[in-house]
């Protein structure tokens, strides 16, 4: 009943190619966003905004990143960590040695120095596909970390390694609470998805989609595949590599490069597949499952054993939460093998014939 | 009628949270206790975290908190990982009637993500033996405590040891030591500190990096036997370290030259090792064996009671669970330091907490009342010096269980400290602090 | 002098290779039977092994031991099957790729939550120390344990080869992993085919589990050593077990050379990348691996 398009006509090419052609989809994401911007800052406390909604929006990005490579383009990747830690190490850098660069401008220079490095680690995917290819980018995750640990510029010769994010300031103004950063990294990330998402319905996003499905009939058409792969990597690593400069900047403070380890890659690329391999949305889900859904495991079972009043170990439940955690993911694969974001698809082609289904 | 449960689930948790708020008028101090019983480094995690509580335990069903404080905490799972540790800092930031005493991160890298979110909120970041070396200066970070012994001094007093060993420090001339370390932050800390005894006592010393998590030391092992050191110095973590004493024995270097860092040498580091491990050496700020009047009591009052923390007794007396203690005690007593000053039997706020740590003074008298004597060293900290000890001890393993081989062995701070304050000032000069005026601290 | 260390720095590292290949053999007999990339291999193995400990530590005799905790694995792989593979026959690679990351998490989980989380320590009655003769006449310390290792890969390799060759199982095991649709079609049953498959490989996840518990203890972190397993995989193809045990050969060999001769100029610890590189750069020339089928497109 709300949700139908019936009686919505487009008169212009202009309305035809929105990004959102529904206006109910227009609506919520301009409600969203107003929530987003206005309401949540105003009365989210620190826990929310700090630790909760800012990683989320981070890791939602380097999602979003490698889900450009994988979704779209069709190339598994297990560096995005490498690349974020690029992103990290490289504004860090660029503050410390152009003094009063504005720090949007450090961000989108460290993210080019990302999609350089995405480039160069890209080139096997020419002639390399599937896990083969994953493994070989595995070769840019711990190449990138030691190169960030043996070589001291990087670290401004600090004897651990270790970088801490410089003060942010932009035009003299001081991003220096949480809600802030909070407002900050929203305004990336909702400006980089809605490039995204326009990018990815233009020629570039289409050559990138009729790549993954078939690469071999892709250059038979004549998309050039070098160029395309490569583009794709070099912009998957840009989005990482920005998430990476937020994550030490607007998130953590203080990072050592172990912090953009393997385990770290591995968790993006969990985020892609659980939330919709080729979905702008599913990069949120999929960061908002593995990012919240532990936290929230681990709230709820302090909530229970609160209710019922037995005292179990907390190392049983620790592990219990982590059994239960991976459960829901194979019964979440079970039940919709193609991420949360086709589970939302199918919500939303029920709604519209919602209440008076046939 | 699915929606039942739901909604009695969410009034539940209202009630839940409305008796917490009724409970936090209660005159209690509360430390949340953030740790990891899950992954790799549970055992160590969960015996750290369980002696902590049992000790907090000891102290409510002993003296009735700290001067009738009750000592209150909440468990919360890190995972090891950083964003959930920052999650649970800023879950358990505000709880109890003053909010967190002072948190113990539990992990380098937490501690690292902490820096700035505790020096904004006035929350002590408190990291015993491990965490951010140069933060030990405390006019550049008022609010984190590396305390006891920093990597670096702990390093120095290694070389001493090594120095006493061969007969002299100047018969270090000449020698040659391997470092063998973790490569990571945490394990290239102590190369500059290496680098520069090794010029001031003209010993060789060779770095060895093994990548993480170093469960395959085949290469390192080679190289060390082609070198042929005097001494190995094992700056390892986790699974790094049973298979570096496995490979040792495999090319057939002596443990009883190899010296391990404290994260190096625990029970969980060596009993894996086996035979292997036999005659190694590491270094330690508490002692190993529950034959301390603290442990006895907390066995009386806490475990004789079925209310102890962990299922397995025996490890009492182990080397994380005494660590545990250790850290409850400190913790415990820079409440009651901080009680001094600001009004006894009141619960404390962090910032208030922080002035105990700074003016903390932990003498011999005050141990024996604690009943931990040789357990642990006596510290006094100041404005200046958030580390406060810098005194080690050895142990060796004979097999069965570490034997404590030597007395306190101290640091040497005229070479620590100058290179603290170097490493503290870059810091500050990067994030524009001006470094406090200890003179004006009251 | 100098000779006699490069001879001991290759035979570490062809034996580390053999160690290697242990682990990669269990990623390989998954993904050729059910092109499954297994990522559950690591948590097999600490699961496996962890279980065979803490047996034998509450005093059970060793064989005992090691016929429940094969029972355990037998039984695991059933249920892996019957109730994440089943309901995902068909599905893409990724998404049963996906399962098993799942799957990785119930194992850790279970394995800490059932046994504790304390290291154990763990001897196979075969010393880990050098072969005396060897030492003192040729200075070459070659570890008696090592070769142990290399014996027990060789035997597993060739009753794993005999079993898929020459068996009616095996054979059935081959076409599954040609393409299931067929199989299915001939009437090969592919639950009971992918149920022994898992089987097969919680059986190699065990023999791994001991002989790299034996180096690193049984603990969490033997999770670790499927890391080890990834640059092998890709040198020696997803599919073949020939080509695990050649990949992990040439992997140790380069990586145990490349860390002690060119490591020491670079600043060390290259063997975090370098076996990765050597993988990548015989993968631009054979992108199938070395004993990978060969990949034809069509259109």
């Amino acid at each position: 009943m709300l949700y139908r398009e019936a009686g919505q006509f487009k008169s212009t090419y202009a309305q035809d190619q929105q990004i959102f052609p529904i206006l109910q989809d227009r609506v919520a994401i301009a409600i969203l966003l107003a929530v987003a911007f206005l309401l949540v800052p105003a009365f989210g406390n620190q826990y929310w905004l700090g630790a909760i909604l800012t990683p989320f929006l981070i890791f939602s990005l380097a999602a979003l990143g490698l889900n450009i490579l994988t979704g779209y383009a069709g190339q598994l990747s297990l560096g995005t960590a490498a690349f974020m830690a690029v992103g990290a190490f490289m504004t860090y850098n660029f503050v410390l040695r152009i003094p009063g660069i504005p720090i949007l401008a450090a961000f989108v220079l460290a993210g080019l120095c990302a999609a350089a490095v995405g480039i160069v680690f890209g080139l096997p995917s020419v002639r390399i596909k599937g896990f083969y290819l994953a493994v070989a980018t595995l070769a840019a995750q711990f190449f990138v970390l030691w190169v960030l640990q043996r070589v001291g510029w990087f670290s401004n010769y600090s004897t651990s390694g270790v970088i801490t994010a410089q003060e942010i300031a932009i035009l003299g103004y001081r991003f220096d609470t949480p809600a802030k950063k909070y407002l900050l990294t929203l305004a990336v990330v909702a400006a980089m998805a809605l490039l995204a998402k326009n990018l990815m319905r233009s020629e570039t996003g289409r050559a990138f989609m009729a790549v993954r499905d078939m690469d071999v009939a892709a250059s038979v058409v004549g998309i050039p595949m070098m160029k395309t792969k490569l583009l794709a990597f070099a912009i998957s690593s840009f989005y990482a590599g920005v998430a990476g400069a937020l994550h030490a900047f607007t998130y953590l403070g203080t990072v050592e490069p172990e912090a953009y380890s393997l385990d770290l890659s591995f968790r993006i690329l969990f985020m892609v597949i659980i939330g919709g391999v080729g979905s702008i949305l599913g990069s949120f889900l999929g960061a908002g499952f593995i990012i919240l859904f532990p936290i929230f495991l681990n709230l709820a079972s302090g909530w229970v054993s609160g209710l019922f009043g037995v005292e179990i170990s907390f190392a049983v439940v620790s592990n219990l939460e982590v059994i239960i955690f991976g459960g829901l993911i194979i019964f979440f694969l079970i039940a919709e093998p193609h991420g949360l974001a086709r589970l939302w698809q199918i919500a939303k082609e029920k709604l519209r014939l919602w209440p008076f289904p046939h | 009628m699915k929606r039942i449960p739901l909604v009695v689930t969410l009034g539940l948790v209202a009630a839940a949270g409305y008796s917490a708020g009724a409970w936090a008028q209660a005159k209690e101090q509360f430390v949340p206790v953030n740790s990891y019983w899950v992954g790799p480094y549970a055992a160590g995690g969960s015996g750290i975290a369980g002696a902590m509580i049992d000790y907090f335990k000891l102290l409510n069903a002993r003296d009735g908190g700290i001067n009738g404080v009750k000592v209150t905490w909440e468990k919360c799972e890190t995972e090891y990982r950083n964003d959930r540790g920052v999650e649970c800092y800023e879950r358990s930031k505000k709880k109890g009637p003053t909010g967190a005493t002072l948190i113990h991160p539990l992990s380098t890298g937490i501690t690292y993500s902490l820096i700035d979110k505790g020096t904004a909120d006035k929350i002590p970041i408190v990291s015993i033996g491990y965490g951010r070396t140069d933060a030990a200066d405390g006019r550049v970070f008022p609010y984190v405590f590396p305390m006891i012994t920093t990597y670096w001094s702990q390093n120095t007093a290694k070389i001493k040891f090594i120095g006493a060993r061969e007969g002299g420090m100047d018969k270090l001339k000449g020698k040659k030591i391997v470092n063998l370390y973790h490569d990571s932050a945490y394990g290239k800390e102590t190369i500059p500190v290496l680098d520069a005894q090794a010029k001031i006592y003209g010993f060789q010393v060779t770095h060895i990096a093994v990548p993480h998590p170093g469960n395959e030391q085949q290469a390192q092992w080679l190289q060390v036997r082609q070198i042929k050191p005097d001494w190995v110095i094992l700056r390892g973590w986790g699974v790094m370290n049973p298979t570096a004493l496995k490979a040792a024995a495999k090319v057939g270097f002596p443990r009883t030259k190899i010296m391990g860092v404290w994260w190096s040498g625990a029970e969980e580091d060596v009993i894996p090792a086996g035979d292997a491990a036999k005659g190694y050496i590491a270094a330690g700020f508490n002692a190993p064996g529950s034959n301390f009047p603290v442990l006895k009591e907390i066995q009386k009052y806490v475990y004789a009671k079925g209310q102890g923390e962990l299922e397995d007794k025996s490890r009492i007396g182990t080397i994380y669970y005494n660590r545990g203690v250790l850290w409850g005690i400190l913790t415990t007593e820079a409440v009651r330091t901080a009680q001094g000053r600001f009004g006894k039997g009141q619960p404390m706020t962090g910032e208030q907490v922080r002035w105990g740590l700074e003016n903390l003074n932990i003498d011999e008298k005050r141990l024996k009342e604690l009943g931990a004597v040789g357990f642990m060293q006596p510290l006094k900290l100041s404005c200046a010096d958030h580390e406060g000890g810098g005194q080690v001890k050895f142990q060796q393993w004979d097999g069965r269980q570490w034997k404590v081989i030597s007395d306190w062995v101290p640091s040497d701070q005229k070479l620590v400290r100058p290179m603290i304050e170097a490493s503290a000032a870059q810091y500050a000069k990067e994030k524009g602090i001006t470094p406090r005026d200890c003179s004006k601290e009251k | 002098m100098e000779f006699v260390f490069f001879v001991e720095v290759l035979a570490g590292g062809l034996l580390a290779g053999v160690m290697y290949a242990l682990v990669a053999l269990g990623f390989v007999l998954i993904y050729k039977a059910s092109g499954v990339f297994n990522f559950a291999q690591g948590a097999m193995v600490f699961f496996a092994a962890l279980t065979f400990v803490s047996l034998t530590e509450a005093g059970w005799n060793f064989w005992l031991a090691l016929v429940v905790t094969l029972a355990a694995m037998v039984l695991l792989g059933i249920a892996t099957e019957r109730v994440v593979l089943r309901p995902l026959v068909n599905q893409a690679p990724i998404t049963l790729f996906m399962a098993t990351i799942g799957l990785t998490f119930v194992l850790e989980g279970l394995s800490q939550m059932i046994w504790g989380s304390q290291p154990h320590g763990l001897e196979l009655g075969v010393p880990d120390v050098p072969m005396e003769w060897l030492s003192q006449r040729w200075n070459v310390n070659i570890s008696q344990f090592d070769l142990f290792a290399a014996l027990v890969a060789g035997v597993l390799v060739a009753v794993l080869a005999l079993f898929f060759q020459k068996t009616r199982i095996g054979r059935a095991l081959r076409a599954v992993a040609d393409d299931h649709q067929a199989a299915l079609a001939v009437g090969i049953p592919l639950q009971h085919i992918w149920a022994i498959v898992w089987a097969v490989a919680g059986f190699v996840a065990l023999v791994a589990g001991l002989m790299w518990g034996v180096r690193n203890g049984v603990q969490y972190a033997l999770t670790f050593v499927a890391l080890k397993a990834l640059p092998v995989l890709i040198l020696g193809g997803f599919e073949s077990i020939l080509g695990a045990i050649v990949g992990g050969l040439i992997i140790g060999a380069t990586e145990k050379l490349a860390e002690v001769y060119l490591g020491p100029f670079v600043g060390g610890g290259i063997e975090s990348w370098f076996a990765y590189v050597v993988a990548l750069v015989f993968l631009l020339f054979r992108p199938e691996g070395l004993f990978g089928e060969k990949i034809i497109d069509r259109v």
